[in-house]
């Protein structure tokens, strides 16, 4: 026993009246963040099923990546993405001063930037359709469609909790609550826009070049 | 975008049809039968007793980590012998339906059981028992201890909690109700591609392996963030990293195995849906899907799976033996090392659950030695429990011979992995019933660890022992049991049974086949054994009712709160000093002093909106397991309303004052006063340490603490 690191048990506090914990914004973000660290778990299998899934027999003698990809295209969803997420961080540094109408900018911007992404990339994917590239085609472009729109589903469950943000926002103010979760979700928003990065670079950019 | 699913299909009901309900089948019928019987017979009994209330107060409802944990222990019991049934019924099969001669019954060439229901018995089988047994009961072990062993009022986050509990009970659900409403996958508990994709299994079975395994692995993510986060943010004031009891630790390194591992699970099984739903070409064996991306995704998590449901049963047994060793755990450092190692090198031995992929001689050889590598962690665990055990004051309790009982499987388990981690051997044994033998050996650690620990924590969290006798029958039965089954089993592998045989052509196997059978027999005993055990103690329950410190041996934080352990744990947080708090305050004659002033505490508010969401889940799953669209959606929409109305609301919480709050620890205070005054008269033989440690000591009143102490060197 680690007798010799203890104190005096004759002087020692057996009882702490006063101990509160830790802060409730402290203990929810952690546990929000190790909920990413999974979610980026998720998004690492997806990869590696890709990369499984990307040499050329993948596709099956059918179009890849470097058929049906635009860059630049794609580039202008970044932009997109790149500003909401900076746009939100803008909200979020209102936060501090108690500015509720900076954040409801931010966030109303952050919302607008992201539904562009998330249009852009629907319309992205009905064009790949009509050009016969579907899930259906091969197991390349299975693996490049899920990739993508599981990426543009959180976008989607994002922009959600952007509305529900506001709306508690709007009826609440700042309370524990409600900032815990605008960090929560800020967490959440810069979590995707990295993964987009990866997801840009690799698969779109990567698919293009080979 | 959906594919055309083969047999009939309509908006309304999707798949499901009359004839997908199995009435005709001689042994799912009278089952059901009996199953709406036992079911109108238990409510009737509930809505008889006016329990109805009571139920969904205290129980349904609520966000108390250790109800919880209860429900997750039942929960797990329960499928425990779901699970055992199917074992019994495939070895019945396989003695049955042995050689030529062997006759058959209910449409089966061979034995009672077709070849496809025989499939489904044994994917249900394997995946039961891990997923739905082994993993709830650790979790609730995990739930209700590792709060009160950090000295926490409840989990970080008690609402999350019980959606936990209640999306996993929906997961249960989903695989009980595909006894009865279509089949299940027969696939094997890990599935193989390309047969789980739909032309080869065009039936529901595979899509209810899916979405159950879906639940499952999102409950248990969920429960994995909680207990971390619980362990990181929630420990008393004082209690430092190398004060943290060893259960805990253990705790910690296995979630952190969880939320890593589960993920990749989920898109394994994902990536299967979007196979048989969405026509796309993952694992095909065409159109460029690959088989063997399956099987690396699945093992992927499957193998940090094995060492999630092993770390917190080592974690138990690293409890059990120093209290009744009357030893501190001898290596403490080493053994929190160990279990890190353990888990870091889970991350890297996947493949060699398919060496025979033929991956090469460079792949294989890595994956080998990496696999190899865990037994060095694994034996430091060993030999730390050994030393533990050595020179220490032993008592034999049920108890302790479940720890001891699981040390030696260890080392079966353990050496015979090593075995077939070896690719030369493993060519020869894999797919043979070996590698069932060495895992059962392993999978029984955990069992063993884990009765071990309801007869050790069951007076804290219920307030009185269990019968000492039965549970040491009990103990004896399962283990001639265990050795009947396997020991044969291990001799079949060698001499090449394959795994999941509906026939087995070679008759000279019957004796060990026979013998076998006799060992699920002895098992059958010793549940009835386990019925029994309840059944005394409940009836013996205030003749063996304890204090505190239930063993009078036990060294961690959570002996020093009343059994049962008030819903707000303690009613002052404790200051810890010392590694071994309580061991520590006994040592010093302080273990029975009690706090001098109450403060106002701050409880969360027990919610409906957990087992709403979990019920929306089970819809969802079976919905998308029927392919029912609108269902889908409705659930769905559902869930995320809920989840949006839950976050609107917030909890408030409420408060428990300081006057309430001293007048219910005086109640408990008196309620102990009178046991421990029987104390010294009961138990004594079964636990002289519990019992010498209650001798002519008085519960102090409130607030002075008593002149003299526990420990009795
Ligand atoms: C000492 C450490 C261990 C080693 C070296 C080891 C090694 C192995 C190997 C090489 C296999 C593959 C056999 C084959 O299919 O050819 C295997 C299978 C298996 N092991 Fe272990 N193992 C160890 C510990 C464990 C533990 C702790 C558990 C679970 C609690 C476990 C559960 C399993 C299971 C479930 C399978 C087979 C799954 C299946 O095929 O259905 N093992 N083990
Ligand atoms: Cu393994």
């Amino acid at each position: 026993m680690s007798a010799h690191d203890s104190p005096d048990p004759s002087k020692a506090v057996l009882w702490d009246t006063h101990y509160h914990g830790h802060d409730v914004i402290s203990t929810r973000s952690f546990g929000y963040f190790l909920y990413l660290l999974s979610d980026g778990m998720l998004f690492a299998t997806l990869f590696a099923a890709y990369g499984v899934l990307s040499y050329s027999h993948s596709y099956f003698n059918g179009q890849t990546p470097a058929d049906f990809v635009h860059p630049w295209y794609t580039f202008t969803q970044t932009v997109a993405l790149f500003l909401s997420v900076l746009a939100y961080g803008m909200g979020m540094s209102a936060v501090k001063k108690g500015n509720k109408a900076g954040l409801m900018n931010g966030l109303i911007a952050a919302f607008v930037l992201g539904v562009i992404f998330l249009g852009l990339d629907i319309h992205d994917m009905m064009d790949l359709a009509a050009h016969g590239v579907t899930v259906q085609t091969s197991g390349g472009a299975s693996a490049f469609i899920v990739l993508t729109q599981v990426h543009a589903a959180h976008i989607f469950f994002g922009l959600l909790w952007i509305l529900v943000m506001m709306a508690q926002v709007a009826a609440k103010g700042f309370t524990t609550d409600t900032v815990g979760r605008l960090l929560s979700l800020r967490m959440f928003w810069h979590l995707q826009a990295i993964i987009w990065v990866f997801v840009f670079v690799f698969v779109y950019l990567w698919g293009y070049m080979s | 975008m959906l594919v055309q699913v083969p047999g009939g299909w309509n908006p309304l009901l999707g798949r499901l049809a009359i004839d997908q309900i199995p009435y005709t089948n001689p042994i799912l019928a009278p089952l059901f039968v009996a199953v709406v019987i036992g079911a109108v017979i238990i409510l009737g009994l509930i809505t008889y007793y006016h329990k109805w209330g009571y139920l969904w107060k205290e129980w349904l409802t609520t966000v108390d980590h250790k109800k919880l944990g209860v429900m997750y222990i039942i929960l797990g019991l329960v499928m425990l012998f779901r699970g055992f049934i199917d074992g019994l019924m495939i070895r019945t099969q396989q003695v049955w339906a042995n050689g030529p001669q062997s006759s058959g019954v209910f449409g089966a060439v061979h034995g009672y059981l077709t070849p496809f229901h025989f499939g489904q018995v044994y994917s249900a089988h394997g995946l039961i028992m891990i997923l739905l047994a082994a993993t709830p009961l650790l979790v609730g072990f995990m739930n209700i201890i590792v709060p009160l062993q950090v000295g926490a009022r409840d989990m970080a986050y008690p609402y999350l909690n019980a959606l936990g509990l209640w999306i996993t009970a929906a997961a249960v659900a989903l695989i009980m109700i595909s006894l009865f409403v279509g089949d299940f996958a027969h696939n094997g508990w890990f599935g193989y591609a390309p047969i789980f994709e739909l032309q080869y299994s065009p039936g529901v079975g595979v899509d209810y392996w899916i979405w159950t395994l879906e639940l499952t692995a999102l409950g248990t993510t969920l429960g994995g963030i909680n207990l971390i986060a619980t362990i990181v943010k929630m420990r008393a004031p004082g209690m430092t990293w190398f004060r943290l009891p060893i259960f805990t630790w253990a705790s910690l390194s296995a979630n952190i195995i969880a939320l890593t591992s589960f993920p990749a699970l989920q898109v394994a099984l994902f990536l299967v849906a979007c196979d048989r739903y969405l026509g796309s070409h993952f694992f095909t064996a065409g159109f460029g899907g690959n088989l063997m991306l399956y099987t690396n995704l699945f093992w992927i998590w499957g193998h940090p799976e094995v060492y999630f449901v092993i770390l917190p049963a080592f974690g138990m047994m690293s409890e059990i033996f120093p209290a009744f060793s009357e030893k501190p755990l001898f290596g403490y450092i080493t053994m929190v090392a160990a279990s890190f190692a353990i888990a870091g090198v889970s991350w890297l031995v996947w493949l060699h659950h398919f060496f025979t992929m033929g991956a090469g001689p460079d792949v294989n050889s890595f994956f080998s030695v990496a696999t190899m590598l865990v037994g060095i962690p694994t034996g430091v665990k060993v030999f730390n429990w050994a030393f533990t055990m050595y020179r220490g004051r032993i008592t034999y309790t049920a108890a302790m011979l479940w720890a001891i009982g699981a040390l030696f499987l260890l080392l079966v388990g353990g050496l015979t992995g090593m075995m077939l981690a070896i690719p030369a051997i493993n060519y020869m044994v894999h797919n043979s019933v070996f590698v069932i033998a060495h895992f059962h050996s392993m999978l029984l650690v955990i069992v063993y660890a884990i009765f071990g620990s309801v007869l050790f924590w069951f007076p804290k969290v219920f307030g009185f022992k269990l019968d000492e006798f039965w549970a040491k029958t009990m103990f004896w039965l399962f283990s001639a049991g265990s050795v009947l089954v396997f020991v044969p089993m291990y001799m079949l592998g060698f001499m090449g049974q394959t795994r999941r045989l509906d026939y087995v052509f070679n008759t000279a196997w019957h004796p060990y086949l026979v013998t076998e059978e006799i060992g699920i027999a002895v098992y059958c005993l010793s549940v009835a054994a386990f019925f029994v055990l309840l059944y005394v103690s409940i009836r013996d329950r205030v003749k063996n009712r304890v204090g505190q410190d239930a063993w009078g041996t036990s060294r961690s934080l959570e002996w020093l709160t009343h059994s049962p352990v008030p819903f707000y744990n303690f009613a002052v947080t404790p200051h810890v000093n010392a590694r071994d708090e309580l061991a520590w305050r006994r040592h010093n004659g302080i273990n029975e002093a009690q706090p001098t002033q109450y403060v106002d505490i701050h409880m969360p508010n027990n919610t409906g909106v957990a087992i709403y969401i979990g019920a929306l889940t089970f819809v969802l799953g079976f919905a998308l397991t029927w392919r029912m669209w609108w269902l889908c959606l409705l659930s769905l929409v559902a869930i995320i309303a809920l989840m949006i109305v839950r976050s609107w609301r917030g909890d408030p919480g409420y408060i428990i004052t300081a006057a309430e709050l001293e007048k219910m620890e005086r109640e408990a205070m008196q309620r102990q006063q009178q046991v421990e005054g029987h104390l010294p008269h009961h138990g004594g033989q079964a636990v002289p340490g519990g019992a010498m440690a209650y001798e002519g000591q008085k519960v102090s009143p409130l607030g002075t603490p008593p002149s003299s102490g526990g420990d009795h060197h």
